[in-house]
């Protein structure tokens, strides 16, 4: 973690422009090399997101690295929401690209023009990219281990065999190996997050997104959750995008952390310096409402506010 | 009293067969109509649309006229009064059928369709693993409400010369008026025999698509 706040401070510029590193390189360096380096496993290039005549996101850019954990804070409606959806394909973008490990996600190359995908280029870029709900978004028809279960066969084509030992070692990571029989309507919220997890884990995505995966759990079932979450997010390999409200989480588990607000990119940096030096305005007046918001309730949740008394 | 019920039993059996096989044909038509409303194909949303409002919109009366007497003199064709009868009942129920069909889809939260492509399932796996096993467990209750009206409605279809139970009834009863209480009476034990045994059908089939549920 060191290491990388490191190298996020070099690259730091002011304000909104994205610490990328790939865009510090000169012009004059051939296309190949940037290939060679670390390719950034997500790139958002001026995506722009309008509902109607709402618009959600501006011309946001965004490189996030393999590996990198990334948290988004803001307000509700600032569109941290809508920069994850749009890389699951459930909301299509107005205008900009996405590039998935190095291909573009919402178009494809036809008679060397970039039309728009089709289902079967999304079907096959979408693989390298995972999901966690704030709803948990379970299949309540099925048990916890054909929950987890379905894709690797469905998808994957995994015989059965191979899927459920595979998911049995999933669901113990997760602490569940004794709910497997279960249906989810038996399960608490903060055990159906847990499964559904697991199930987005086991089909092994370069990224995974987060989607305020505790903003709907009773306060005491935050903590088992969010310990999953870290507990992945040591093993390092895979890239996640955590948008939350939990700010002591994103400080402990992210490499960065963006601020969006009004659909742009406020200001990013390290936790250090988002949390405790943070330049622009909205975000001290974002970060002084979220406090006094917390020292109101102090204590009564398990990821409670304690960046207030650092101060 | 007695004496009335082997030939009630054998108009029956018409009766019985008229249900099985309209209840198939409109099982059948209610996906495919149901599913045609949903449709990316404006085209294909247009002919269902069409299809399930006229056959809503009209009588099953009037439709098995159609199909019996008037559609034969238009296209040249002779249709046994049986099929003519599956085909209007059919064609009448599986009107009402897609709507269930096309509401209980929509109404499986948006959040399951989002899981499933978020696990990269195929549009077809959405709707056949995630979609259609939720979506039934819905369409059950009114699936059973339709099934026992289309049995009640197999009463018209002696109009078109099939002996069914109440054409039976009717030739009893043209025969000796004053039994006409026995008759009738006869005629609505069966039918409310044949309509218990279809609600326990329904019962089966929502018990086993709610395993999982509280």
């Amino acid at each position: 973690m060191i290491g990388q706040t490191e190298t996020l401070r070099e690259t730091e510029q002011p304000d909104v422009a994205p610490p990328a590193p790939e865009r510090r390189r000169g012009p004059e360096e051939p296309e190949t090399n940037v290939k060679e380096e670390i390719r950034p496993i997500v790139r958002y290039r001026g995506i722009t997101k309008s509902f109607g005549s709402h618009q959600v996101l501006d011309r946001i850019d965004l490189d996030i690295r393999p590996g990198e954990k990334v948290a988004l804070i803001g307000p509700s409606g600032s569109g941290k929401t809508t920069l994850a959806r749009l890389l699951m394909t459930l909301e299509e973008p107005t205008s900009g690209t996405i590039e998935v490990d190095g291909e573009q996600l919402w178009h494809m190359e036809r008679k060397g023009r970039l039309v728009p995908a089709d289902e079967k280029h999304l079907h096959r870029v979408r693989g390298k990219i995972g999901m966690v709900f704030q709803h948990f978004n379970l299949f309540p028809h099925m048990n916890i281990l054909r929950n987890v279960t379905e894709a690797m066969v469905l998808v994957q084509r995994m015989p059965k065999e191979e899927a459920e030992a595979r998911a049995l070692a999933m669901l113990e990571r997760v602490g569940l190996q004794e709910r497997t029989k279960h249906y989810p309507a038996q399960l608490s919220g903060g055990q159906k997050q847990r499964v559904a997890i697991a199930r987005a884990l086991v089909m092994q995505p370069n990224i995974m997104l987060f989607d305020e995966v505790t903003s709907a759990l009773d306060p005491e079932l935050v903590g088992e959750v969010l310990d999953v979450i870290k507990n992945v997010a040591a093993e390092g390999e895979m890239a996640m995008m955590l948008i939350t409200h939990e700010m002591d989480f994103a400080r402990d588990i992210a490499d960065r952390v963006l601020f969006t607000d009004g659909g742009r990119i406020v200001e990013q940096g390290t936790p250090e310096q988002i949390f405790e030096n943070p330049r622009s305005e909205r975000l001290q007046s974002f970060l002084t409402r979220f406090r006094g918001r917390r020292a109101d309730d102090a204590g009564t949740s398990a990821g409670s506010m304690t960046a207030a008394g650092r101060e | 009293m007695w004496h009335l019920l082997p030939p009630l039993l054998d108009g029956m059996k018409t009766t019985l067969l008229v249900t099985l096989y309209s209840i198939a044909v409109a099982l059948v038509l209610a996906f495919a109509a149901g599913f045609g409303r949903l449709s990316k194909s404006r085209t294909v949303r247009g002919v269902t649309l069409v299809y399930v409002e006229v056959f809503r919109g009209t009588s099953l009366l009037v439709q098995l006229f159609w199909m019996y007497f008037a559609l034969p003199l238009l296209l040249d064709v002779r249709i046994p009064a049986m099929s003519a009868a599956v085909l209007a009942l059919g064609l009448n129920y599986g009107a009402y059928g897609s709507e269930v069909v096309r509401s209980c889809v929509l109404a499986v939260p948006k959040g399951q369709t989002e899981a499933a492509i978020a696990l990269n399932l195929t549009p077809r796996q959405r709707m056949r693993r995630i979609i259609l096993p939720q979506a039934w467990r819905m369409m059950l209750p009114a699936f059973g409400n339709l099934q026992i009206e289309l049995l009640k409605g197999t009463s018209l279809v002696y109009l078109i010369t099939l002996s069914d139970v109440t054409f039976r009834g009717m030739v009893l009863r043209s025969s000796n008026m004053t039994e006409t209480p026995a008759i009738f009476g006869w005629i609505l034990i069966l039918f409310f025999i044949v309509a218990f045994a279809l609600t326990r059908l329904i019962r089966f089939f929502e018990r086993r698509a709610a395993v999982g549920r509280g």
